[in-house]
């Protein structure tokens, strides 16, 4: 996508929010979905949309985990590491995750993802779509990242 | 297979899906059934559980299709309903768990739905405020705050643009039960939240839901889109969290919704005088505003003000999880010991081992050792033990668990999830981890070069044996309960102190990594 479409597109989503009150988080989600990061040009065209300084902008797209200011263009699998899933024993699927993850999978680490009762757990989000898993095991992790 | 069509029920919530249940569903359809989605009935060992004709099936895979249609299956658990799991259960806010389709605005009107709304529309907003008083229902959220004295804040409040926030955050490990709400029974929240603009006068409702949760968003979004005609004028909308656990905390979630950082704000002002944009706004959890719905039906307040112990009234919705071997929702009168939940209702562990510790109500809750287990389910019977039942989440460790790591845990998750405004829990849970780290290491083996500086006047000079630093670690706990602005920072110290309390063990010889 070049810059003229990215600014188009950015366009295109604050026109959706024209009437959102506080529009600038379903913004920033919008935005991140569709262009895979917020960055500082995309900011700087917000910031003029909504009438805020590039800082303020900047200030919450950096407090918010779920948003990126370069794109990672590569399937993710969060892997749930919050304390009902350690109790499951996701503490000993880590090292063998990271390893079939390599270069190709962003192996990322979440807490809780209300499947507490069947960790551990992990959802992944790639090409093949969003989807949870439970009950993992070494194998079926490793199926997951390999999937992904 | 038989000749008639059999009609099979197989939840649809995140859970099920996580453990197979679309497969399931489709193997099912393969064999000339009618597959009806949904919700579980929370038994989540048993996910995916099918039910046909009121008898369940599970954890079932597509392998077992034919099994379970001829009625050969050793996976029949017998009638669902009757399952010394489900039958001594006292379901009021799930009360349809399992037996409707979430969508469904037929399943949820057949079954009372409604109902609640109905009568609050006939009575005045202070009538209603007053069944809600009556019924001794205090907040799900964490702080068991009185739902009543709340929204009568609101409602006495001066102004005309007033809101009704629902708190769907559910940042706590161990905690899933908003989650099944939103899957399970939508419009049961888009229910309560109707009752409460109604009752204190506000003109948009705001539910706000981790982006963790996609499934109870889409839930959410297509439950008010089709009830959008029976909760008019009313405005309601979805409003998604972006990753931050410290939006759970209602001042930061408020700064969220207006497009702000999540940053925890000063109290006073209290969010019901000045909230969301300034205005008075009512801001409660999940289960809070779902238990409305049935204390606004006829009877529906002194039915719930009878349950319960102490100032602990009505039912709450329990979590089993963890290393836990019947996991899932156990919704009871506050009473109950953790006794009772972790062995005779789950139980005990699923690695069968034996328990070590629970952790109740999420990474800013105690951990409780088993000499404690006979503590009833109550806030201030919690509270006086140093603990807190948070939203009822009970995570269970068996033997294996290294406790000097999980209190490890609970200062490096505050440290990560800290909205940086004060000072106690912004660098003290930095400084707690390294205390920690330097305790399961048999102490400093060297001064603090930065404590050594000649500009560090108070500054120790020399290393610190275990016992001071365990002292020191002590020290910064209190400094951090007593010094935070919100519960992040001031509630951290409990699982530390708590697990250095019981396990002082896992902390001076504890396999270090
Ligand atoms: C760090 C932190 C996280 C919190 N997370 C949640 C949450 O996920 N859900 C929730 O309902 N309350 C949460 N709370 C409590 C809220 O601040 C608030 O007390 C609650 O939403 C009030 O609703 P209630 O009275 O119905 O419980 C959290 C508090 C803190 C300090
Ligand atoms: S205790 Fe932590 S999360 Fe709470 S206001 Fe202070 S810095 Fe923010
Ligand atoms: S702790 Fe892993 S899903 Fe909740």
């Amino acid at each position: 996508m070049n810059d003229t479409t990215r600014a188009q597109t950015v366009e295109a989503i604050i026109a959706t929010h024209a009437r959102t009150e506080g529009p600038l988080l379903p913004i920033l989600h919008d935005v991140q979905h569709a262009l895979g990061c917020v960055d500082a040009a995309t900011e700087a065209q917000i910031a003029l949309a909504l009438n805020l300084s590039r800082a303020e902008v900047h200030g919450v797209v950096s407090f918010y985990h779920d948003f990126t200011e370069e794109p990672d263009p590569r399937p993710c699998v969060q892997l749930c590491r919050a304390e009902a899933c350690q109790a499951r024993g996701v503490e000993a699927l880590v090292a063998a995750a990271e390893a079939a993850a390599g270069k190709r999978v962003r192996l990322a680490t979440v807490y809780c993802l209300g499947l507490c009762s069947v960790g551990p757990a992990a959802r992944a989000i790639g090409p093949g779509g969003d989807h949870l898993h439970a009950r993992l095991t070494a194998d079926t992790l490793a199926q997951v990242i390999e999937n992904a | 297979m038989s000749a008639v069509t059999k009609t099979v029920r197989i939840p649809d919530d995140s859970l099920s899906l996580a453990v197979g249940a679309d497969a399931l569903a489709a193997a099912f359809v393969a064999a000339g059934c009618t597959v009806e989605r949904t919700s579980s009935w929370g038994m989540h060992w048993l996910e995916p559980l099918v039910e046909v004709d009121g008898v369940g099936y599970g954890p079932a895979t597509p392998a077992d299709v034919a099994a379970i249609l001829d009625g050969s299956s050793a996976l029949n658990i017998g009638a669902i309903a009757e399952h010394p799991f489900i039958k001594p259960q006292q379901r009021l806010t799930f009360a349809r768990a399992g037996r409707t389709r979430p969508l469904s605005l037929e399943d949820y009107a057949a079954t009372g739905g409604w109902a609640g709304l109905h009568r609050a529309r006939a009575m005045s907003g202070a009538d209603v405020i007053a069944e809600v008083t009556q019924s001794g229902l205090r907040g799900r959220g964490g702080a068991g705050f009185p739902a009543g004295i709340k929204w009568q804040t609101v409602a006495n409040a001066p102004g005309t643009r007033k809101y009704v926030v629902c708190n769907a955050d559910e940042g706590d490990s161990g905690t899933f039960a908003d989650r099944m709400l939103m899957e399970g029974d939508p419009f049961q929240l888009v229910e309560g939240l109707a009752i409460a603009a109604h009752a204190v006068g506000a003109q948009t409702a705001y539910i706000y839901t981790r982006s963790e949760y996609p499934h109870a968003i889409a839930k959410m979004r297509a439950a008010i889109i089709a009830a959008r005609d029976i909760i008019a004028p009313l405005h309601m909308e979805v409003r998604e969290g972006a990753g931050a656990y410290v939006c759970g905390e209602e001042t930061s979630l408020l700064n969220s919704i207006e497009g702000k950082r999540g940053v925890v704000r000063a109290k006073p002002p209290l969010p019901a005088l000045e909230g969301l944009f300034g205005c008075p706004t009512v801001v409660n959890n999940v289960l809070t505003i779902a238990a409305i719905p049935h204390i606004l039906s006829e009877g529906g307040a002194a039915e719930y003000a009878a349950l319960g112990v102490d100032r602990s009234l009505g039912t709450k919705p329990i979590q089993l999880a963890g290393n836990i071997k019947h996991g899932g929702l156990y919704e009871t009168a506050f009473g109950i010991t953790l006794h009772d939940l972790v062995y005779a209702i789950g139980g005990g562990t699923a690695s069968g081992r034996p328990v070590k510790g629970v952790q109740v109500g999420g990474p800013l809750g105690a951990y409780l050792a088993p000499d404690q287990f006979d503590i009833p389910f109550d806030y201030e019977a919690y509270a006086r033990a140093d603990a807190l039942i948070g939203h009822g989440g009970v995570t269970v460790f068996d033997d294996t668990a290294d406790m000097g790591k999980m209190a490890r845990f609970a200062m490096a998750f505050c440290a990560a999830e800290s909205c940086g405004k004060c000072t106690p829990c912004r660098i003290g849970s930095t400084r707690a981890v390294e205390v920690i780290d330097r305790i399961r290491h048999g102490g400093a083996q060297a001064a603090d070069p930065l404590s050594t500086m000649p500009q560090m006047h108070n500054a120790r000079k020399s290393a610190r044996s275990v016992d001071e630093e365990i002292a020191l670690l002590e020290d910064l706990c209190e400094t951090m309960k007593f010094g935070s602005l919100c519960a992040l920072g001031g509630f951290a110290p409990y699982p530390v102190l708590s697990a250095l309390k019981h396990w002082p063990e896992d902390f001076t010889n504890g396999d270090v990594q």
